[in-house]
């Protein structure tokens, strides 16, 4: 049984924000502007933070890339009155769009604080708007969803569908999640067990 | 010998400016409250104030209030009648009225509150019972509904009476009159299935009413947020909820004792009763607080120490500290001294509870969100005018529903208040040993 997971090397972490940047292309994440992300309505399926170690003069600046962890037992999927978060078999916590009410538990159970709302309907100005990223699986989101990082369960997909075009097994790097891929310091890596 | 049928039944048929110009303004915000949530509808929940990590607020807040304050209908009408006490009758009716015409603003107010509202029913259609949301749904529904019917039953006496004696009313409202009596001619048969079912109901009642709030806390206390990941949240929460309830109760009764005339019926002894109720459910409720914000201090644990300064010492110290003041400080004093503990006392430190109960709900609510776990970073959060407009016509609707339900039922139930004088005028019979407790029995 396949189960997916992600190492991220904090040590080699320099937080070029490389990979919150290609995950909002790769998965068309909404643009709140200036205004709305001083409210903290940003969305950020990945996040990069930041906190200082130590008290002056020795401190450490410590930087935690924080994606969805995908948790073994979500607190998430526990609290879904509507079964719209769930955790499949290959161990992603998924979100199904078309059935959630918005009701924000599942973001307000989760401890790392991975998930985000859509408080207004999806939009971007010129020129973003010619840089959506056209797979259907990342359709952009309607108002009053919940989403978060999916470990670019799109890209998993299509892995998975020429690995069976080609008549072989899945192999190692075959499946490269936008912030993978895009992540300049080999922080990150996808690891799946089978 | 008064005639309680005429005082109590003249509201239904004489109406003055006054109800009009009120009824008016109500609904006047409650039209407000509309327009702002069409608004919500139209733009997004981005219209309010809520932000990641405050997700939830203002509407949640008056979830759990409006939840909150329908606990004191059953206790008033469910729990004192099952322990048989007469000083409860002038005002069952009343206090369930509370109950019925609250517990409807607590739900919609979480139906406001959803990103998605037009995909409630997926609540029926995929509802998970692993999810607290869904006790919720459940145990409140279930509360609506059984409230609702409770009430039903113990009008059904009076609708009959409504049906015979008023003659100057509309023809709908004497169908309506007839239909809803079922018949009721007051035989001793009818008589006894009644209050069969009413005592049944009664039992059935107490229990989910413990349930109710109970689940309302534990869509917080089930979740490992600082601040509301504690055990004693689910008595916290239902403490606090009769708290609050037997204070609007005191409000309501309060003024409908003054706009009625209904003074011979609802006496100072009566407010004296519920003044003490009251000093013994604010002393639960300093207990319950105490015990919580203790034993996180002792603790020590860092994420929740970040929520306790917020609310000692941060930007929520004057609402926490006014939660404090307008829950404890001001009504104990109030209720403790008798000379105080009159009618206006009674009623000023319903207010200060209900004031000082919101702010409660709402310290529970923020306060945790602003300071989560991970991402290391303070979390604010600011009430927009939409906010506070659909709150003021939930407010507002529950008040000129409490005027019609006024206009169209007899306020007190006139036949329990006889059925106790009947009992009094019955030869001697032996005193029951609990029945000395009670002195609360009107006086003739």
């Amino acid at each position: 049984m396949t189960r997916w997971g992600m190492v991220i090397d904090l040590d080699k972490c320099v937080a070029c924000q490389a990979c919150t940047a290609a995950c909002r292309v790769e998965n068309n994440v909404p643009f709140a502007g200036p205004e709305q992300d001083a409210m903290g309505r940003s969305i950020w399926w990945n996040e990069v933070f930041r906190y200082i170690e130590g008290e002056y003069p020795n401190v450490t600046l410590r930087f935690i890339p924080r994606p969805c962890m995908h948790c073994d037992d979500p607190p998430c999927v526990k609290v879904c009155p509507v079964d719209a978060t769930y955790k499949d078999e290959e161990g992603i916590v998924v979100q199904r769009y078309e059935r959630c009410i918005g009701c924000r538990f599942c973001t307000v159970a989760c401890p790392y604080g991975a998930r985000y709302f859509n408080w207004f309907a999806p939009r971007w100005p010129e020129p973003l708007d010619q840089a959506l990223n056209p797979d259907p699986e990342v359709v952009p989101r309607p108002t009053g969803v919940v989403e978060k990082c999916t470990f670019c369960i799109q890209r998993i997909r299509k892995a998975k569908e020429k690995a069976e075009a080609e008549g072989r097994p899945l192999r190692d790097g075959d499946v490269v999640p936008a912030c993978v891929q895009t992540c300049p310091g080999t922080t990150r890596s996808v690891k799946y067990r089978n | 010998m008064r005639d309680p049928e005429k005082t109590i039944l003249s509201p239904l048929t004489e109406t003055g400016l006054g109800y009009y110009l009120l009824a008016g303004l109500l609904l006047l915000v409650i039209m407000w409250g509309l327009w702002a949530y069409i608004f919500q509808l139209q733009d997004g929940l981005g219209v309010t104030g809520m932000n990641r990590p405050v997700f939830w607020g203002v509407y949640i807040t008056n979830f759990v209030f409006f939840i909150g304050i329908s606990h004191a209908g059953t206790l008033i009408s469910a729990i004192l009648r099952i322990v048989g006490a007469e000083w409860r009758r002038p005002f069952t009716r009343a206090a369930e009225a509370v109950t019925v015409l609250s517990l409807p603003f607590g739900a919609i107010s979480i139906f406001v509150d959803l990103g998605r509202p037009d995909r409630v029913l997926n609540l029926l259609l995929y509802g998970r019972f692993q999810s607290p949301l869904l006790w919720d749904f459940t145990a409140v529904s279930l509360y609506l509904f059984s409230s609702i019917f409770f009430f039903y039953l113990a009008l059904i006496p009076d609708i009959a009476l409504c049906r015979d004696r008023l003659t100057d009313i509309s023809g709908f409202r004497k169908r309506l009159y007839r239909l809803l009596a079922l018949g009721w001619r007051g035989s001793n048969e009818q008589r006894r299935r009644l209050e069969r079912v009413i005592g049944g109901m009664s039992v059935f009642l107490t229990l989910l009413v413990v349930t109710v709030h109970t689940v309302v806390a534990w869509v917080f206390g089930m979740t490992t947020q600082p601040g509301w990941h504690s055990t004693i949240i689910g008595p916290y929460f239902l403490g606090g909820a009769i708290f609050s309830g037997v204070g609007a109760v005191a409000i309501v009764t309060a003024i409908l004792r003054r706009t009625f005339r209904l003074e011979e019926y609802i006496t100072p002894k009566h407010f004296d009763y519920l003044g003490k109720f009251l000093v013994a459910l604010s002393l639960a409720w300093f207990y319950f607080t105490f015990a919580e914000y203790l034993t996180t201090l002792y603790g020590g644990e860092p994420a929740h120490m970040s929520v306790f300064w917020a609310k000692f010492s941060g930007e929520f110290a004057p609402l926490f500290a006014g939660m404090f003041i307008f829950c404890f400080l001001i009504p104990l004093p109030i209720l403790a001294i008798p000379r105080t503990r009159t009618i206006l006392g009674v009623v000023i430190a319903s207010i200060s509870i209900n004031i000082g109960m919101w702010l409660e709900r709402y310290t529970v609510v923020v306060p945790s969100l602003t300071r989560p776990r991970l991402p290391y970073e303070l979390g604010a959060y600011s009430p927009t005018g939409v906010e506070w407009s659909i709150t003021a016509a939930f407010f507002a609707g529950f008040f000129l529903l409490y005027l019609i339900f006024a206009k169209l039922f007899p306020v007190i139930s006139i036949w329990e208040i006889k059925e106790a004088e009947e009992v009094e005028e019955r030869p001697a019979e032996p005193e029951r040993g609990w029945d000395i407790l009670w002195e609360g029995r009107q006086e003739g």
